[in-house]
C-alpha cells in the first residue's frame, strides 16, 4: 500500500480504528472544541488549511483511494443502471419475449425480476468488501494525516 | 397527546377493536420513546442527529422504517394480487435504488454534511442560494410525500374497518395521524424518531416473515404451485405472471412507467429523509454498513411482498381484492383473515387486527420521519440563512455558537407544528382525490432537483454556485409544471379537476423529462458560470467526502 503519510502516523494506528473512533475523545468533535462559525466558503478557511486539502488532494495517496473507488462504483452503477432499465423497457415493451417459459412455472420475467433482486444483493456485498478491503485503511491514514496537519482539531 | 387511540376507536365499532388495542399500545410505546428521548438537552447535534452514535445495526433498521411505507407493504402487494407480475415491477424499482444510494451517495455525504444534504452544497458553493434552493426542493419532497402517506392513512381507516368508510372517521385519523407525527419530532427530535422507526420494522418485517411463512406453509413450500394457483385464481390465466396487465396497452402508458421507474430508482439518493439519517452514525463507514444492512432488510421485506401478493391471489382471489378495495390495498389484510380461517373465526379476526395495526405503526413511524427531515431542512437551511442574512445587514456580531444552536433547534420544533399544520391541511384538502400518483411524484421532484446538484456537487470539479441553483431549481420546476399540465390534474374523470381540460403532458410521472432537465440545468448554469469554481474548496470536498478528514 502506497502512502506518503504512513511514517508519522504509526503510532496512532490501531487494529480496527473505525470503530474505536466512536468511542469518544478526539473524534467525538461535537462535544468539544472551541466555538466556532459554521461551514462557510464566504468566510474564507485559512490558507493553511486550504493548502493542506490542496496538497493531500494532489497526493499519491489520495490518488489512489480516488481512483479504487471511482474503478469500482462508477462502472458498476453504470452496469446496475443499464441492467436495471433493460429489464424496465423489456417488461413494458416486450411482454410477450417476458412470458417466454423458461423453467417448470418461471417465465423469463420472474427470472429477471428475481435477478435483479440477486444482482442487488451481490453488488451490495461486492461494493461493502471493496470498500473494507481496498479503502478503509489508506482513507483512515490520510484522515489522521490531515487531522495532524490542521492542528488535531475540528477542520470545520 | 394520546388521540390515536381513543379516536380510531370512536369510529371502529365492536369487531375491529382488537386492532384499535394493539394500535393503542404502539402508541403508548412511542410516545414513551418520545418523552425518554425528550429529556436530553437540545443541542443541533440532538435534535437533527440524534447524538450521531447510533450503531450500523441501529440505522439500518430505521432507514428501512423511513422506507418502507404502507404503500410498499399493502400497496405492492395490492398491485400484485390485481395485476400479477406488474405490481413486481415497483418492487424491484424501489430496492435497485438503494445501490445508487450505497455507491455515490451514503458515505460521501456522510463525510460532508452536518445535518441536511444541503451542507454538501453549502462547503463548496456560496451558502445563501444554494440553502434556499436546496431547502426549497426538500420541503417540497417531503410535504409531497407527507401528503400521499396521510391520505392513505385516512383511506386505511376506511378500507379496515370494512365498508363503514365514514368521513368523518377519516378525517380523525389524519388528524390523529399529524399531530401524533408532529408530537414525536417537536418533543424527541431525531433520537425518538430513530427508534420509533426501529420499532416499526421489527414490527412490520415480523408481520411479514409471519404471513409469508403461513402463504407458504399452505403450499408446502412449492412457489411453482403457489404462482400456478394465483394465476388460476386470478381470472388472468398465464397472462397474470408477466407483465402487461397494468403497464400494458397504449404506448403512453408504457412510457409514463418508465417515467416512473426512473425516478424511483433514481429518486431514493434525493430523499431528504433518507439522506439526514446517515448523520445519525458516526462515521462513513458505519453510514455504509447502514446502507447494507437496510438493503438486505427491505430486499427481504419486497422479496416477501411477492409472495404475499400472489398468496392474495392465490388464496382470496384476484375478485374478491378488487371487490373489497378497486386499488387492491385489503388484499394483504384479507390474505391474512384468510390464513387465520376466514371472516367470523378468532385466527381471522387476529390476523386482519394484526396486519391492521402493523400497517398504521408504519404510516406513522414514516411520516415522523419525514417530518423531521423537513423541519431539519426549515430550520438549518431556510431559517439559519435567513437569520445570518438579516444579521449581516444589521451589521450585528455572530450569535454565540450555543446560542444560535438553541434558537435552530426551537426553529426546528416550530417547522415541524408548521409543517405538520400544512400536510393536515392539504391531506383533509385531497383526501376524496386519487392521490396514489403522489409517491411517484416526490420521488420524480427528488430525482430531478436533489439528485443532480447532489452528484455534481461531490463529482464535477467545475460544477458552480450558479449551476448548483439551476440544477435544483431546472429540477424542481419542470417537474411540477409538468404534472399540473397532466391527466392527473385535467382532462380525465378521476382528475383532481375532473371538469377542465389544460392537460398538454401526457404522462403522469414527470421523471423521463425532468431528470434529464435537472442534470441539463447543472450543467448549463455551471458553463454559463462567470465565476469559476473554486478549487480549494473542491479539494476539501473531495478529500474529506473520501476520507471523512474533518466529519462532524
Amino acid at each position: 500500500m502506497e502512502n506518503d503519510h504512513g511514517g508519522e502516523l504509526g503510532p496512532l494506528r490501531m487494529d480496527d480504528p473505525w470503530r474505536d473512533a466512536t468511542g469518544g475523545g478526539a473524534w467525538v468533535p461535537e462535544q468539544q472544541g472551541p466555538a466556532r462559525p459554521q461551514e462557510s466558503v464566504e468566510e474564507r478557511p485559512p490558507d493553511g488549511r486550504a493548502a493542506a486539502y490542496l496538497e493531500v488532494q494532489d497526493s499519491a495517496a489520495f490518488r489512489e483511494v480516488r481512483s479504487r473507488y471511482r474503478r469500482f462504483a462508477f462502472p458498476m452503477t453504470a452496469a446496475f443502471l443499464v441492467w436495471y432499465l433493460l429489464y424496465l423497457v423489456a417488461a413494458t415493451a416486450a411482454p410477450r419475449l417476458m412470458a417466454h417459459r423458461v423453467a417448470g412455472e418461471l417465465n423469463v420475467a420472474m427470472v429477471a425480476g428475481l435477478a435483479q433482486f440477486a444482482s442487488t444483493f451481490l453488488l451490495t456485498w461486492a461494493y461493502a468488501r471493496h470498500a473494507r478491503v481496498r479503502r478503509d485503511r489508506i482513507a483512515l491514514d490520510l484522515r489522521w494525516s490531515l487531522a495532524t496537519r490542521t492542528g488535531q482539531e475540528r477542520v470545520r | 397527546m394520546n388521540g390515536g387511540g381513543p379516536l380510531l376507536a370512536q369510529a371502529a365499532g365492536e369487531r375491529h377493536g382488537l386492532a384499535i388495542v394493539l394500535f393503542t399500545v404502539f402508541v403508548t410505546a412511542t410516545l414513551a420513546i418520545t418523552a425518554w428521548a425528550g429529556r436530553r438537552r437540545s443541542s443541533t447535534v440532538e435534535f437533527f442527529a440524534g447524538g450521531r452514535l447510533f450503531t450500523p445495526l441501529e440505522n439500518g433498521f430505521a432507514l428501512a422504517g423511513d422506507y418502507m411505507s404502507a404503500a410498499s407493504f399493502l400497496g405492492i402487494s395490492g398491485l400484485i394480487a390485481l395485476f400479477g407480475y406488474d405490481g413486481l415491477l415497483y418492487s424491484v424499482g424501489f430496492l435497485v435504488a438503494w445501490l445508487l444510494v450505497l455507491m455515490l451517495v451514503a458515505e460521501l455525504v456522510r463525510n460532508c454534511g452536518r445535518y441536511t444534504f444541503a451542507d454538501v452544497l453549502a462547503a463548496r458553493m456560496r451558502r445563501r442560494p444554494v440553502r434556499i434552493a436546496a431547502g426549497t426542493a426538500s420541503v417540497t419532497v417531503s410535504i409531497l410525500y407527507l401528503v400521499a402517506q396521510m391520505v392513505g392513512a385516512g383511506s386505511l381507516v376506511g378500507v379496515l374497518l370494512g365498508g363503514s368508510d365514514s368521513g368523518a372517521a377519516r378525517t380523525w385519523t389524519v388528524v390523529g395521524v399529524g399531530a401524533l407525527m408532529v408530537f414525536y419530532v417537536s418533543f424527541g427530535g431525531m433520537r425518538a424518531t430513530t427508534w420509533i422507526q426501529i420499532v416499526k420494522t421489527v414490527l412490520l418485517i415480523g408481520g411479514t416473515v409471519a404471513l409469508t411463512v403461513m402463504v407458504l406453509a399452505r403450499f408446502h413450500g412449492d412457489f411453482g404451485r403457489l404462482l400456478n394457483t394465483a394465476a388460476a385464481n386470478s381470472g388472468h390465466g398465464q397472462a397474470f405472471l408477466a407483465p402487461g396487465l397494468k403497464y400494458g396497452g397504449s404506448w403512453t402508458n408504457r412510457l409514463d412507467f418508465i417515467s416512473l421507474g426512473l425516478a424511483l430508482v433514481l429518486g431514493t439518493a434525493g430523499l431528504p429523509h433518507i439522506l439526514s439519517r446517515f448523520y445519525t452514525v458516526p462515521t462513513a463507514r458505519s453510514a455504509r454498513r447502514s446502507v447494507v444492512w437496510a438493503i438486505g432488510l427491505i430486499g427481504a421485506f419486497y422479496l416477501m411482498t411477492i409472495v404475499l401478493g400472489f398468496g392474495a391471489a392465490a388464496v382470496v382471489g384476484t375478485g374478491k381484492v378488487h371487490a373489497s378495495n378497486e386499488a387492491g390495498n385489503t388484499a394483504v389484510p384479507l390474505l391474512a383473515e384468510a390464513l387465520g380461517g376466514g371472516q367470523g373465526t378468532t385466527g381471522g379476526t387476529v390476523l386482519f387486527a394484526v396486519v391492521g395495526a402493523v400497517a398504521f405503526a408504519t404510516i406513522l413511524a414514516v411520516v415522523a420521519g419525514i417530518t423531521l427531515s423537513s423541519s431539519a431542512s426549515v430550520a438549518h437551511d431556510l431559517y439559519a440563512t435567513w437569520r445570518r442574512k438579516r444579521a449581516a445587514a444589521r451589521d450585528e456580531p455572530p450569535a454565540e455558537e450555543g446560542e444560535s444552536e438553541r434558537r435552530e433547534v426551537r426553529v426546528a420544533r416550530l417547522a415541524a407544528v408548521g409543517v405538520g399544520a400544512v400536510a393536515i391541511a392539504l391531506s383533509l384538502l385531497a383526501q376524496d382525490q386519487n392521490v396514489a400518483f403522489l409517491v411517484g411524484l416526490a420521488f420524480a421532484v427528488a430525482a430531478s432537483a436533489n439528485l443532480p446538484a447532489l452528484l455534481y456537487s461531490l463529482f464535477w470539479r467545475r460544477f458552480t454556485t450558479r449551476g448548483a441553483v439551476w440544477s435544483i431549481y431546472g429540477g424542481l420546476v419542470p417537474a411540477l409544471l409538468l404534472v399540473v399540465f397532466s391527466p392527473v390534474m385535467s382532462g380525465r374523470p378521476d382528475a383532481l379537476l375532473p371538469g377542465v381540460d389544460f392537460h398538454v403532458f401526457p404522462l403522469e410521472n414527470p421523471g423521463l423529462v425532468s431528470v434529464p432537465l435537472g442534470f441539463l440545468a447543472g450543467w448549463l448554469g455551471t458553463v454559463t458560470s462567470h465565476e469559476p469554481a473554486d478549487e480549494a474548496t473542491y479539494a476539501e470536498t473531495e478529500v474529506r467526502s473520501l476520507t471523512g478528514a474533518g466529519a462532524a
